[in-house]
């Protein structure tokens, strides 16, 4: 795409892309991560005390995003609707602003040119470091004619974690709903019947959060005190 | 039932509850006396619906699956499935363990397909790692050849019992017998019956072990004439054609709609299998075909599978061919070959249980720096996965199972996430149900062949 003959300003172009240049705007980002090996409470002898891993920006592939998915992206539409597409190891995922969700799964499932009938259903994931995005709803869509996949993503802050139901579009995504309810607390808007459904009707809390405390005691072994698995060592 | 054949509370109600209606305890071998109490106290004439909680203990649920019937006399108004019961936070506990461990994990989800969810895992993690093309042949060789050893005892675990719960004991012993054998050859080359963790990131466990190729042979001869024995027995028994033929019915648009994929979204007639539509480990390079019916009933699903079995073990004989064409270990390794990944790959058994091979150790503690750094990093802190996410499906025995595999670059997953085939198809009970009879419940669910493992995770 940004091959030399292309690019009518190069020599702004490149100077611009110089990594010193590149690395000096990161330097702004928050601090995510310091050291390398995750000590914390006792000196770092390894000489990788002071390295500083500065926040990522936000992924947002340029076009073309190669394969099929600029086919899917143009047939797709709604640059209003879509917040930014990533294209990453061969899969594409689309975020698309919650309150637009039906709208786009809808165009996902009757257009002729997309087609994807089969919804594989929703994931949550829980970022809690992502200031007013901690909580994603996750679903990945399959096109049996065009034998083709794609994945939509929405992202809501953990104080109004408020998504739109999909059941009316996909009528599967019912006990994943359900599931991503009782596992994160994603609450899903025009649900039938949203109640937990893995966990027992009384539970508290929501158990695949990253902030749910996991409890347990050091458990003997061989001699050997385990501690419970977040008191474990782990590396970053 | 209860003695003294009267209808009472149950244990529990509170005056309230049992105010709303008549409370009976069944407990098993007394349907009928239930019946006798309800027509004598005129439940059925008046058009009382019966609320009947089935589960989940109960042997005809394929495991512990509680269903919530509402019956109009015998027919179901309502069923409501209500599961949970065998929920052991496998995603969540997968995320406290390095990437390698996480197979011990997920293979205990859906137990009857141990090996599909090990490599739908692994292949979401490889695609994460960006080594999907450099895993070696003998492994993925290895891979398809478990997978479909693993789909005939699937598919054995879902046809016997379905035969079981009919009454038919027999079916259930005559499948059983040959799942057995299948078990056999996957204890001989993995050490276990179930559980087995044996795909992993980056290959397989180990190599089969010496004769593994003779006792697949031996097992494919014997597994055809079970084969044939088992469709004499079964294909045209009347009674078990009866039970089964027009009973389940769920077309096309209710399975695209319901999320439904594997042998039901074939009996629709739709020849859709991703082995063939997007294939992984090799399945392009096989030879097999994709088996349909149109009768979109519990039978037709019943003879997918027996036809799936026969293209099952049509793979397996090329991937012997192909193993027995193969080098030996050496030459031709199991586990990817990059020193930051690959996990010592050929065990042998020791003094003190299975670790790494004589050879091994001897690499590592007599020749290689390298190699005891690298061995000690990957055994304590295992790999690291760069940051994004995967999805990988495959075609398991009950359908599409996807492995949603999230990594902040850490050794540890961060998410991981089963799309378990049995969990979107119990929710297609209450389409395929209600209106039915209630004893033609207990077919549907098994030709769903729902594993409560995979469905509670």
């Amino acid at each position: 795409m940004s091959g030399p003959d292309q690019a009518p300003d190069a020599a702004a172009e490149a100077d611009g892309n110089l990594p010193a240049r590149l690395g000096e705007a990161r330097l702004n980002a928050p601090v995510v991560r310091r050291g390398m090996f995750g000590v914390q409470d006792t000196p770092d002898t390894s000489g990788y005390g002071l390295l500083r891993v500065h926040e990522a920006p936000p992924l947002d592939s340029p076009r073309p995003y190669g394969s099929y998915f600029d086919e899917v992206a143009d047939a797709l539409g709604f640059s209003d609707a879509i917040e930014r597409v990533v294209v990453d190891r061969g899969e594409i995922t689309f975020h698309v602003r919650r309150e637009r969700l039906p709208e786009v799964a809808a165009k996902l499932r009757d257009d002729p040119a997309l087609r994807f009938e089969l919804c594989s259903g929703v994931s949550g994931v829980h970022y809690p470091e992502e200031g007013g995005r901690e909580l994603h709803a996750v679903y990945h869509m399959l096109s049996i004619t065009h034998n083709r996949r794609v994945r939509l993503e929405v992202s809501v802050p953990d104080a109004d974690p408020h998504v739109p139901s999909l059941v009316g579009v996909y009528p599967t995504c019912n006990w994943h709903e359900r599931e991503t309810w009782d596992f994160f607390g994603i609450v899903f808007d025009g649900h039938p019947g949203l109640t937990r459904i893995q966990m027992p009707d009384d539970w508290r809390g929501h158990p695949q959060r990253k902030d749910y405390p996991l409890g347990g005691i050091p458990v003997e072994y061989r001699g050997a005190k385990i501690p419970p698995p977040e008191e474990r060592r782990h590396y970053q | 039932m209860s003695a003294g054949h009267t209808p009472h509370a149950a244990a529990g109600a509170t005056d309230a509850e049992a105010a709303e209606g008549r409370v009976y305890t069944i407990s098993g071998e007394d349907w009928d006396e239930m019946v006798a109490a309800a027509n004598e106290a005129g439940d059925f004439e008046s058009g009382e619906r019966i609320v009947i909680n089935m589960g989940p203990q109960h042997p005809s649920t394929h495991g512990v699956l509680r269903l919530v019937l509402t019956l109009e006399g015998e027919t179901v108004a309502e069923v409501r499935p209500a599961i949970g019961y065998l929920h052991t936070g496998i995603e969540k506990n997968m995320e406290y363990r390095t990437w390698t461990q996480g197979v011990t994990f997920c293979t205990r989800a859906d137990y009857l397909m141990p090996i599909f969810n090990e490599t739908a895992y692994c292949l979401a993690v490889e695609r994460l790692l960006g080594i999907e093309d450099r895993i070696p042949e003998r492994a993925q060789i290895i891979r398809v050849l478990m997978m479909e050893l693993n789909r005939i005892s699937s598919h054995l675990g879902g046809i016997a019992p379905m035969g079981l719960e009919l009454g038919a004991t027999t079916i259930y012993t005559q499948g059983a017998r040959l799942r057995e054998r299948t078990l056999d050859v996957l204890e001989l080359i993995t050490g276990l019956r179930m559980n087995h963790a044996f795909i992993r990131p980056g290959g397989v466990r180990e190599d089969l072990p010496p004769g593994g190729l003779e006792a697949i042979g031996a097992f494919d001869d014997s597994a055809q004439r079970l084969m044939h024995e088992l469709h004499t027995l079964i294909d045209a028994n009347p009674i078990f054609v009866a039970r089964n033929k027009g009973v389940a019915y769920l077309d096309l648009e209710g399975c695209m709609a319901l999320g439904v994929t594997g042998p039901m979204l074939r009996a629709t007639g739709l020849p859709w299998d991703l082995r063939k539509s997007q294939p992984y480990c090799g399945y392009e390079t096989y030879d097999f075909d994709v088996q349909t019916t149109r009768t979109c009933d519990a039978y037709g699903r019943y003879l997918i599978r027996m036809d799936e079995i026969d293209e099952s073990l049509k793979i397996i004989r090329q991937c012997c061919d192909r193993l027995a064409a193969r080098g030996s270990l050496a030459s031709d390794p199991v586990m990817i070959s990059d020193a930051k990944i690959g996990w010592p790959a050929q065990l042998s058994l020791g003094p003190d249980g299975l670790g790494p091979s004589p050879q091994h150790i001897a690499h590592i503690m007599g020749q290689s720096m390298e190699a005891l750094i690298h061995h000690f990093k990957l055994l304590t802190e295992g790999f690291r996965v760069p940051a994004g996410q995967a999805y990988a499906a495959i075609e398991s025995p009950r359908g599409e199972l996807g492995a949603h595999v999230v990594s902040d670059g850490g050794t540890r997953p961060y998410r991981v996430h089963l799309r378990d085939p049995s969990f979107t198809h119990l929710q297609s009970v209450a389409a395929m149900c209600e209106g039915g009879f209630v004893a033609d419940l207990i077919p549907a669910i098994a030709s769903i062949d729902p594993v409560m493992g995979g469905v509670d995770r």
